[in-house]
Parts: structure tokens; sequence; C-alpha cells
């Protein structure tokens, strides 16, 4: 244990000279913008300044990409709070709760407390990192297909359960969510699927981000208009040094269990394999309101539902790096770039990678520490510039939105085919929206499908199309028991309610 | 609003239909050595949507549904307005892409939005309109290296000329 802290603070070291602090500091601000724009996330910033770093030696390399990981992980959340548009995947989850407090004049509240929670994350997985590194790989392969698959149900679970909503409407929002992300060509087969209308654009699949811009950019933003007349009045509050710290304080005092249960859930979901930060800060959503007091005050603007993704996808996104560089399997797609990039610099991810080269493993660890503080500093520098584009006149922000969304819909395929596709699903999302069905459900659900689908195939070939594989199996027999119980808890609910009901009358 | 909740939930339903329908063009039984086949999933989804729109009319019909309950029309005279002008907006923003290019697409839609929708002074509304288009093309061309929609040929010496600036 001794030498890991001699070796860490060696790394620490390596992070602070001039020339990384720089890349650093570069590095986490340009993460920021990429990670604020619809459209881009890290995967983007990564794979774009990956030619950069071929200047650089391969530790200062991939600080630098590796502040972008982190910058862009903060950048998700300033567009889901203040636009109301999911800057990136990972920050799909923030938007359910950080809208409704930007709406409420809240936004100041809501960036601090994801700003906080995603150093909280970060930290805190760093932790783990540095103590368990080789240990929590082992137990991340354990996880086969039926336990992926039982982690899926559960998530979905989580919205039948304690949705509040109507359920019907909530299932089948969930539903069309996973049939929406089987279009494309069928994995196992290879043959193309739902291909409507023999519209070659499908062939590609639908891109959830072509979901979520329609749902939350157009959708969302015609609802809102419509249901305000137009006349939306900013009440935010001014950006001052004093308020600000009482917002972390109160951020902080109502949201410490979110940002727990995001820090330790989202750093074991993104070492999963095929996993990542996406549905790790999903399932930390989930699963924070499956274990608030107030699971009714989550999507009205709880600052438990800001802190819990983002301290989640911050947590995984270091998560994801464990598998990599001990066993060489990347955990999400940024991760899979870094990994091309240290193929090139010549460094072999896997077990020996820690023995053979230690200086660049806890130069990059060291980097992780260091690049986390400064995100939290740079961003929280930028809070008053993102409050400020707030206190515009409101068709002035919306006209932005309107062309961040378009932008954003090409930029993510860059077909225009999906950005039609995103004015259809925008339209169709202002209709259900007015009729009270619920979208988060779908975008969930099409996050998740490209995941769920194949674990739950894969689960039951292992079985011969046997069902039992999720039940008897030791990790993956309490997740789906767990996750029927919440499908069913309506349903109990209601003949509950009837039964004392009919006793009442009596 | 009851109505519309029933006539969209029967459109939903169809469409519901329509899916499984598609998706038997793959397997959707199990098959052997496979696992399910490829269209067992949609298939399965589809239907459980199916169920789902029967209990949504349901609950729709005997007003247990917030909407079915609201007596105001699903669009009134000011959604109707709204969904015209600024849905209509977007529309043609999309629509003009592939003439204009995304730059020029941009700057009409910006220009008719906070002109002519948000009557913001001619000052501002064409310093938005023509800064935006510019901040992007250098963001997303020189920086990002992302290529946007360049519009229809006659655009191509505005283009080139704009290249020789980023490269």
């Amino acid at each position: 244990m001794m030498e890991i802290l001699g070796q860490l603070t060696d790394g620490i070291w390596l992070a602070l000279l001039p020339v990384n602090l720089m890349l650093i500091i570069i590095g986490v601000t340009l993460g920021l913008f990429i990670g604020a724009m619809p459209g881009l996330g890290s995967v983007n910033g990564v794979a774009i300044l990956l030619p950069i770093t071929f200047l650089v030696p391969p530790a200062s390399a991939i600080i630098f990409l590796a502040a972008i990981y982190y910058g862009a992980m903060y950048g998700g959340a300033i567009s889901s709070i203040t636009l109301g548009i999911p800057g990136a995947s990972t920050a799909v989850a923030t938007t359910f709760d950080g809208r409704p407090l930007a709406l409420q004049g809240k936004a100041r509240l809501a960036l601090v407390t994801a700003a906080l929670a995603s150093f909280i994350g970060g930290t805190v997985a760093n932790l783990l990192f540095t103590g368990f590194a080789p240990l929590l790989a082992s137990v991340a392969l354990s996880f086969g297909p039926p336990e992926i698959f039982a982690l899926m149900l559960l998530a979905f679970a989580t919205f039948v359960g304690l949705g509040g909503d109507d359920i019907p409407k909530t299932i089948f929002s969930i539903c069309i969510g996973l049939v929406l992300a089987a279009v494309g060509f069928d994995e196992i087969s290879g043959e193309p699927r739902l291909i409507f209308g023999d519209i070659s654009g499908f062939m590609h699949g639908i891109n959830f981000l072509v979901l979520a811009i329609g749902v939350y950019g157009i959708g969302e933003m015609l609802w809102t208009i419509d249901s305000t007349r137009g006349k939306i009045t900013s009440t935010e509050t001014k950006m001052t040094v004093k308020g600000t710290i009482e917002d972390a304080k109160y951020g902080m005092k109502h949201s410490w269990k979110g940002t727990t249960i995001g820090s330790f859930l989202g750093f074991f979901v993104g070492i999963l394999p095929a996993a990542g930060a996406t549905p790790g800060s999903l399932m930390a959503y989930g699963v924070a309101k499956l274990t608030s007091k107030n699971p009714e005050k989550f999507g009205k603007g709880h600052p438990e539902g800001v802190a819990a993704p983002e301290a989640a996808n911050n947590s995984a996104s270091t998560g994801s790096m464990l598998p990599m560089l001990t066993l060489g399997i990347p955990g999400s797609p940024t991760t899979a770039i870094l990994l091309g990039g240290m193929v090139i610099w010549g460094l072999t991810p896997g077990p020996r990678l820690f023995i053979d080269q230690p200086e660049f493993v806890w130069g990059l660890i060291g980097s992780f520490y260091v690049s986390n503080f400064f995100a939290l500093v740079v961003n929280l520098s930028f809070i008053p510039l993102f409050i400020a584009m707030l206190r515009m006149p409101f068709t002035i922000l919306a006209s932005m939105i309107f062309v961040l969304s378009v932008v954003g819909g090409y930029a993510a395929t860059r077909d225009m085919h999906d950005v039609w596709l995103m004015l259809g699903f925008g339209f169709a999302a202002y209709i259900l929206r007015k009729l009270d069905f619920p979208l988060a459900p779908a975008v969930l659900a099409i996050v998740l499908g490209p995941i769920a689908e194949p674990t739950l195939r894969q689960s039951l070939l292992l079985s011969s199309g046997d069902p039992a594989i999720f039940f008897n199996r030791p990790i993956a027999g309490p997740i789906t028991v767990v996750a029927i119980i919440l499908i069913l808890l309506p349903l109990f609910k209601f003949f509950w309610f009837k039964y004392r009901g009919v006793k009442e009358v009596a | 609003m009851r109505l519309a909740e029933i006539i969209t939930t029967c459109v939903l339903a169809l469409f519901s239909i329509y899916l499984m329908w598609k998706s038997t063009e793959l397997e959707i039984g199990y098959v052997s050595d496979e696992g399910p086949g490829g269209g067992a999933w949609p298939f399965w989804l589809s239907a459980i949507m199916l169920i789902c729109t029967g209990f949504i009319i349901k609950n729709s019909i005997t007003r247990k549904s917030v909407p079915s309950q609201a007596s105001e029309p699903l669009l009134d005279s000011y959604g109707k307005k709204m969904l015209l002008t600024v849905g209509g907006g977007i529309l043609g923003f999309v629509a003009l892409i592939d003439i204009i290019s995304m730059y020029g697409a941009m700057f009409v839609f910006l220009f008719y939005y906070l002109k002519i929708l948000g009557q913001h002074t001619w000052k501002l509304s064409l310093t938005i309109s023509i800064v935006t288009p510019i901040v992007f093309f250098f963001f997303f061309e020189a920086l990002m290296r992302i290529t946007l929609p360049k519009g229809m040929p006659f655009l191509e010496p505005l283009f080139n000329f704009l290249n020789t600036i980023i490269y």
C-alpha cells in the first residue's frame, strides 16, 4: 500500500509539471465546451484531438486526453441544465431535474450542485481506482450477460414502479424507445431490421441523440412556448459569491445521498465492459429515486436528481479506464479511442502495464486527481457566463436552442436524414407531451436498448431458452427479483387501496 | 383533449401493429443454437405497446387519465399559431439547409425568429444572425474538423474562400 502511495505521489507531481499542468487546463476548458455542445461528447473531443497528442510524450498525451474527458463530463451538465438539451449522452439524466430547476430560477443551484457532485464522484472514483484497481477488474469480469441484463431491467423498473406517471403510458414509452433502438442491423444474424419504407438512412440505426434532441430540443421547447404562452420571465438571481456558497451548502445538504449513490454505482457500472458513463448515470438516477424518501419530487426539480447522475458520470468515466488499463478491454467508446492511442504510443495495455510502465500508469492516475480538481475550478468560474445566457430574452434563447438542436442532430451522425427524423420526433414529442405521455423513459430506453437486447439474447442462448437463468445466478437473481417487485409495485398499491377502501366503507 | 387522446392512442396502436408486422421479416421465435431470432425483441416489445394502448384508451374512456379530464382542446388558437410560426420556422430552416447550406439557413432562421417573431431591433437581429453562423463555421470546420452541409454548388466559391482562411 505504501508503495502505491509513493507511486501516486510521483504521479501527481508529474501531472503538476508546468507543461502537463498547462495541458490539463487547456484540455479541461476545451472539454467543457465540447461537452456542452449538443451532439458532441467526450468521444468527439478525444477522437479529434488524439493526433495532436503525438507531438508530446505519451504520459503528457494521455494526461491531456484525460483532462478533455473530465472536462466533457462536467460540460454535458451545462446544456442539460441551462438549455434543457443533453450536451452529451452522459448528461441525459441530468436534464430530468436540472431543467425544471432552471425553469424555477434555480439554475445556479443546479449548476453548482452538478459541479460539486461531479467533483465528489470523480474523487471517490479516483480513490477506489487507486486502492482496488486489479481486484475490481476481476469482479467486473464475473458479470456475464444475465447480470448486465438484470441491471438494465432494474433501470427500467425504477421508472415504472416509482414514476408516479400514468403506468401504461410509461411502459409504452419504454417499449417504443427499445424498439427504436432495434432499428438498423440485427447484431447477431447481421440482417437488416425495421428499415421503414426501405429508406437507407435507417440502415445505420437511430442514434439516441436524434431522439434525445428531438424530444428535449424541439418537443419540450414547443411545449414550453405553448404552455407559457411565450411569456417566459426568467427570475434568475444575480451571480454573487455569497449566493454561490449558499447554493453549494444547500445543494450538498439536499443531495449528499444521491451523490454517494452516484459515486459508487457509477464507478462500478463504468467498469463493466460495454456499459460506461451513460447507463451509469441513468441507473444512478433511478436508484437515487428508488431509495429517496420523496421519490415524487424527482423530475420536478430535486437537487438529488442532478447530483446522482452527475456524480455517476464522472465516477464512471474513471471507472471505465480501469478495465482498459488492467485488462486492455475498453469500458466505453471514449476509452476505446484512448486504447487506440496507447497502442500508437507503443504501450501495451493489460496486466503487465502496471509492472512495465509504472511511471505512465501512476502519472495517469495522478492526472485524474489533478484534472478533476481543475475541472471543478474551471467549471465554477464559467458558471456566471452560463447564468448570463439564461437572462437573455426568451426569443433569443429559444432561437439559439433550435439552431443548436438542428446542428447537434446533424453533427451526431452527419446525415440529413437524421435531422428530418429529429424534427419528426420533436413534433411527435410535443403532441405526446401534451397528452401526458412521459418521454424520459423512451430516451432512457433508446440508450440502454443496445445493451439490453444482446445481453438478453446471449443469456437465453446460454440457458437454451430457459428464463430461469435470470433467477438462479447469485448476482443476477436478487437484482431480477427487486426489478420485478418494482414493476409490480403499482399493482400492489392499487389492490391495497382498493382493499382499504372496501374496509373503510364497511 | 379526451378525443385527441383517444385518436392519438389509436394511431399509436396502429403503429404498434405495423411494428409487429415489420418485425416478422426476421425470425421471431427461438432458433435452436442461435437463441431468440432477430425479430423476437422488437416483436414482443411492440406487442406490449399494443396492450398498453388498450389500457390507455380504456383509461381515457372512463375519464381516469389527466388529459381526458381536461376540457380545452389539444391545440387552442394560440397553440395552432405557435405551431405554425415556430414549428413552421424550424421546418423551413431544415428544408433550406440543402439549398443555401447550414450556415445560410441558420442566418435566415435566426433573422426570421428574432426580427419577425421576437420583434427585436434591426441591429440586434442582424448582429446575432450574422455572428452566430460565423462562430459555428469556425468552431465546426476549423476546430472540430466536422463539415456541415454546404448547400447547392452556387455557394462553392464562397466556401472555397472561407476554407483558405482555415487551412
